[in-house]
């Protein structure tokens, strides 16, 4: 599961996304990982994160199985992160997602001092990821790098959409969904804000970040391409 | 996937949230429909769309009032009003697809939901690669494009002549009908997925030999490819030795994920013996 390592753009446009999941190995340490999983969560809290997720259930905005019709005028479109802590209930990711690089220093310092045992990694700029260990007083132990996309890259979309898209790293958000927010707000049919939480909700992980998309769209509306 | 026609109302909310450009509005029919060969059973539209449950005959009615008055109904774009997707009972092989495209179906050889294993995110217990190894993931299909068994194959099959040796516990390799060629079980190789990952481990001082491996190969495929490359860090946490390798061969490293070290084993009965550089 390579789900948030090949997100497109450059080590700029990573700026306001920072990554921060826990792991547990099967057969070494998911014994009463749950717990520990959900704590690490909770410990996420304080520093204000855009999303939260476990992979097996979704992110903080999910979709119904049951819309009352009046939620075409009156969507709810707050963040529920209680209901992903509590959700979770398997050995699985739990991903917490910052827009700022000091909130993810002091998340991880935090998870640092709490010692839970599970494997942590972060996932954003090369230089984002060793600043937030520096601050630490974390040594890196092991480091995967993404090579981008080739291959037949004249299937893939433009760049905006590309950059939405691959925020869900499962291929959830689908680039017609993605073009079709940022012909929207460039229309003035949905403000950046309701796109994101419509994009939000099909990522099935939890890893998709608002506040990212948010100024992509914001970017995007003015755009020619 | 199905839509119920019964139910469907043509709203079109679904042809654009399929990953694969699947759904289409079928002018004869005038019903959602789904692309078979192309839809990969990601259930995206089933679980991502939020579900209404109108009255498809009352919804029509209203559709067709608002396109004679040249009105425009403006819904909300991720719901679907008349709840008419119906997931089918998969069979094999095509089950093989939603296995590879469904991130929230686990794996049963990785108990890992979506399509790789942990590779380096737990190193530090798992200790799976090793100073001087890398690891490979090398992933077809995603975003949006999809990928054949048989193009996974045509890879599988040069990185087994090139000697490499597959990662046991992933999916792909749980698939192949011989692991020393990188043979595909035949009666999957015209099933089509969202993604799928293959998982080596090399000596570093193969890293551009790999590379450039993977870049012929590619150029035979009609998918796009995003390769991962992980490596255990020196003492001092830095990477002096991968990354000058990769930027030798002309990548432009922006992105990376960082396993900080902090797992240990921690289980009362682990079930294998840690692996050199594995945390207890």
């Amino acid at each position: 599961m390579t789900n948030t390592l090949h997100r497109y753009g450059d080590a700029e446009s990573f700026r306001d996304d920072y990554v921060v999941f826990a792991i547990c190995s099967r057969g070494k340490n998911d014994e009463e990982s749950v717990p520990k999983l959900r704590r690490f969560l909770e410990m996420a809290l304080p520093f204000q994160p855009v999303n939260l997720g476990d992979a097996r259930h979704g992110g903080a905005l999910r979709p119904s199985k049951s819309v009352n019709p009046m939620s075409h005028w009156k969507r709810d479109m707050q963040p529920d992160f209680q209901a992903v802590i509590d959700g979770l209930d398997t050995p699985t990711t739990a991903a917490a997602v910052f827009d700022n690089r000091a909130a993810a220093e002091d998340f991880v310092k935090s998870v640092k001092a709490a010692d839970l045992g599970l494997s942590v990694n972060i996932s954003t700029s090369i230089e984002g990821a060793e600043q937030c260990c520096h601050e630490a007083d974390i040594c890196r132990h092991s480091v995967g790098y993404s090579l981008g996309f080739e291959g037949k890259t004249g299937h893939l979309p433009n760049e905006d959409v590309l950059q939405l898209s691959t925020m869900c790293g499962h291929g959830m958000v689908s680039s017609s969904f993605a073009k079709k927010m940022v012909d929207w707000v460039k229309e003035g049919r949905r403000t950046p804000e309701e796109a994101v939480t419509y994009l939000s909700r099909f990522c099935s992980c939890g890893v998709f970040n608002p506040s990212r998309a948010k100024r992509i769209l914001e970017d995007a509306r003015k755009r020619t391409r | 996937m199905k839509i119920d026609p019964e139910k469907c109302v043509a709203c079109g909310n679904c042809t654009y949230v399929c990953p694969m450009g699947a759904i289409y509005i079928d002018p004869v029919v005038k019903r959602a429909t789904v692309n078979r060969d192309e839809c990969v059973e990601c259930y995206a539209c089933y679980n991502g769309l939020s579900q209404e449950h109108l009255n498809p005959t009352l919804v029509r009615t209203m559709r067709k009032v608002f396109q004679m008055m040249r009105l425009r109904f403006d819904p909300e774009p991720d719901v679907c009003p008349t709840a008419a997707f119906a997931p089918e009972e998969l069979t094999w092989p095509r089950v093989v697809r939603r296995a590879f495209s469904d991130p929230r179906v686990p794996h049963e050889s990785t108990g890992v939901e979506g399509r790789g294993t942990e590779e380096v995110k737990t190193n530090d217990v798992s200790g799976r690669v090793n100073v001087g190894e890398v690891g490979f993931t090398i992933e077809f299909g995603r975003p949006g494009v999809g990928v054949w068994m048989r193009e996974i194959q045509e890879m599988s099959g040069q990185l087994a002549r090139a000697g490499v040796a597959f990662e046991k516990k992933n999916p792909i390799t749980s698939l192949m009908s011989d692991v020393p060629t990188g043979a595909i079980r035949p009666d999957i190789l015209n099933e089509k997925v969202l993604s799928a990952i293959l998982e080596i481990k090399v000596p570093v001082a193969r890293t551009e030999e790999i590379i450039r491996l993977v870049w012929e190969v590619e150029k035979r495929l009609e998918t796009v490819v995003a390769i991962g490359v992980g490596t255990r860090c020196d003492p001092d946490g830095e990477d002096r030795t991968v990354a000058p390798i990769l930027e030798r061969l002309g990548y432009k490293l922006e992105r990376a994920k960082t396993n900080m070290g902090l797992g240990r084993i921690t289980n009362s009965a682990p079930d294998v013996r840690p692996a050199e550089g594995a945390r207890r």
